[in-house]
């Protein structure tokens, strides 16, 4: 049925530190191995070796340039994939019932079975989270990896989503967003984790951390190229020490 | 927005034929033998087309019976619904006027208010997307409604000129003013309702324009793809201008004239104003998709 659940149980989702991830698209790839071969069609490749190659994806990742008022641009990697919104609009809209969020735990599915492919719930999603499979005719979207996450065949360390597994860099993290005590709420709390377009009203489960402050430096951006010789140079130990008061010696006498 | 032939050619033609039952369920018509036919045949093949055109774009057509489910929540499937309970009232209707001579008039006033019922269905699909300003900011229902009655008045008028039956000349040449005045409305409207006008940006899109200005620097994939090809349409957008101009004319100021020539040179002129007409709408329609911008496109920098 696709009425919202009132209120959900758990609401699993994803952290994503814009602060650590370095675009590697390891998560992309992941993602699209293990989602490609489980449950449901598989994700297409089109004309994947050709001039016009294109596919499905359920995350992408996107990198932005973010120019202050001054200083130096900044890029921030960006991977975006279904927030699994509390007011997900993709939901309300299915006319056929194959979009549901569940109660349990909050994930945003679709039943491949009962899909007719008509492509509205892609048009109500504001992030772009969910895409037309064309050689299937049925939507797909993240499942959060449900049939990871409470695979009692897998071991532990690996119930938890592909792309979160996989980064190399810790920048994913995956939990439960609707308990305040979890790490993932906690890491939300302490680092000022956000919502995107919050004025779309979808209530988001997913946060994303922003990226620190980066330290305040002299850079060519400003003042042109730093002299590296007029730099003060760290106190010399060892035969370095020795040579460089020998040296110093010699230059005095000299 | 992508404008799929087979949605554009759906929403025009099944609006028009939807006009013509409201029309035709109010009383709007002489009641010729020849008129009842024809008008009633016209009415149910256009709404009965536009519903098999809507099938083409299905990726699944099977699971097409499975949107009746929904009708709670989804205004497409209250779209559904309503495309058939419409043409059922409606051929009910036809079929005791047409064989027996008696219009009821009340089971004409439910047929005319189901295929009003169906047009509001279809223009909320699109004015409930909130991430599409330009459908959602925009007074999308009553261009929607207001398209449907001037359609299908036209269309009963195109119906009885054929026939040789007495059209309504005056009614059709108001009808395309007040058509043209509600586009107009709709077409301002829709000029302003650009995504930043809705609080979208590329800064909200990706939370950081605390940092300052943002501007993707590089796509996640370097092809298309379905976010692309579906919600961030180009192809025809620079010429919008010309083709709205042409929309407008053939779709409201020519048959309008028409409509009036009518008056004094013979019904049968509303047959082209019908034309017209259909041809006018389906440029503005299609721009109505083409011209739609999506906040989704705000992570690719796209219009």
């Amino acid at each position: 049925m696709t009425a919202l659940p009132e209120t959900t149980a758990r609401k699993l989702g994803l952290v994503i530190d814009l602060d650590i991830c370095v675009g590697c698209h390891a998560c992309a790839v992941s993602c699209k191995e293990w989602n490609t071969g489980g449950y449901g069609a598989p994700l297409v490749d089109e004309d994947a070796y050709g001039a016009d190659p294109s596919g499905t994806w359920l995350n992408r990742i996107h990198t932005f340039e973010v120019t202050p008022q001054s200083g130096p641009a900044q890029l921030v990697h960006f991977p975006k994939s279904c927030l699994h919104c509390e007011d997900a609009p993709c939901v309300t809209v299915c006319p056929t019932g194959a979009s549901y969020k569940r109660a349990a735990d909050g994930i945003v599915l679709v039943n491949e079975d009962t899909c007719m492919g008509c492509g509205l719930c892609a048009w109500a999603c504001p992030y772009g989270a969910r895409e037309m499979d064309p050689a299937a005719g049925v939507m797909k979207k993240c499942t959060l990896c449900i049939d990871r996450i409470h695979n009692d065949n897998l071991p532990e360390a690996d119930r938890i989503p592909a792309c979160v597994r996989s980064c190399p860099a810790g920048a994913r993290h995956f939990g439960d967003l609707g308990d305040p005590a979890s790490d993932v709420s906690q890491l939300v709390a302490e680092r000022g984790g956000y919502d995107l377009m919050p004025e779309q009203a979808t209530k988001p489960v997913n946060k994303y951390l922003p990226p620190r402050p980066r330290d305040a430096q002299e850079t060519a951006h400003e003042t042109g190229p730093v002299r590296l010789a007029e730099l003060p140079e760290p106190e010399a130990k060892g035969f370095l020490g020795w040579l460089d008061a020998a040296l110093g010696a010699l230059e005095r006498t000299g | 927005m992508h404008p799929a032939p087979s949605i554009v050619v759906l929403t025009v033609l099944s609006g028009l034929g939807l006009g013509m039952m409201a029309w035709l369920g109010v009383g709007l018509g002489p009641d010729t033998g020849l008129f009842r036919w024809l008008a009633c045949a016209l009415a149910l093949g256009l709404v009965a087309g536009g519903g098999l055109a809507s099938a083409l774009h299905l990726g699944r057509p099977e699971n097409a019976w499975r949107a009746f489910s929904q009708w709670r929540t989804s205004w497409l499937s209250r779209e559904a619904w309503l495309m058939v309970a419409a043409p059922v009232a409606f051929g009910l209707y036809a079929l005791i006027w047409c064989l027996g001579g008696w219009r009821l008039w009340g089971l004409g006033l439910i047929a005319a208010a189901l295929s009003l019922g169906a047009v509001y269905a279809t223009a909320m699909i699109y004015a409930q997307l909130k991430p599409v300003p330009r459908w959602s900011a925009t007074p999308t229902r009553a261009m929607f409604l207001t398209a449907a009655l001037v359609g299908g008045l036209v269309g009963v008028g195109g119906a009885a000129g054929v026939v040789g039956a007495p059209v309504p000349g005056w009614g059709s040449a108001l009808a395309f003013l007040a058509g043209a005045g509600v586009w107009v409305w709709w077409q301002t409207a829709a000029a302003g309702a650009s995504r930043s006008s809705q609080g979208s940006s590329a800064e909200t899109a990706t939370g950081l324009g605390h940092m300052g200005r943002v501007r993707m620097f590089e796509a996640p994939h370097t092809g298309s793809n379905y976010l692309l090809d579906e919600m961030a349409y180009r192809v025809g957008r620079k010429r919008a201008y010309q083709i709205r101009l042409i929309g407008a004319g053939l779709g409201y100021a020519v048959p309008l004239l028409l409509s009036l020539l009518a008056l004094l040179a013979g019904g049968w002129l509303m047959v082209p104003a019908l034309v017209c007409h259909i041809t006018g709408m389906l440029a503005l329609r299609w721009l109505f998709f083409a011209e739609a911008e999506h906040v989704q496109a705000l992570y690719y920098g796209r219009h």
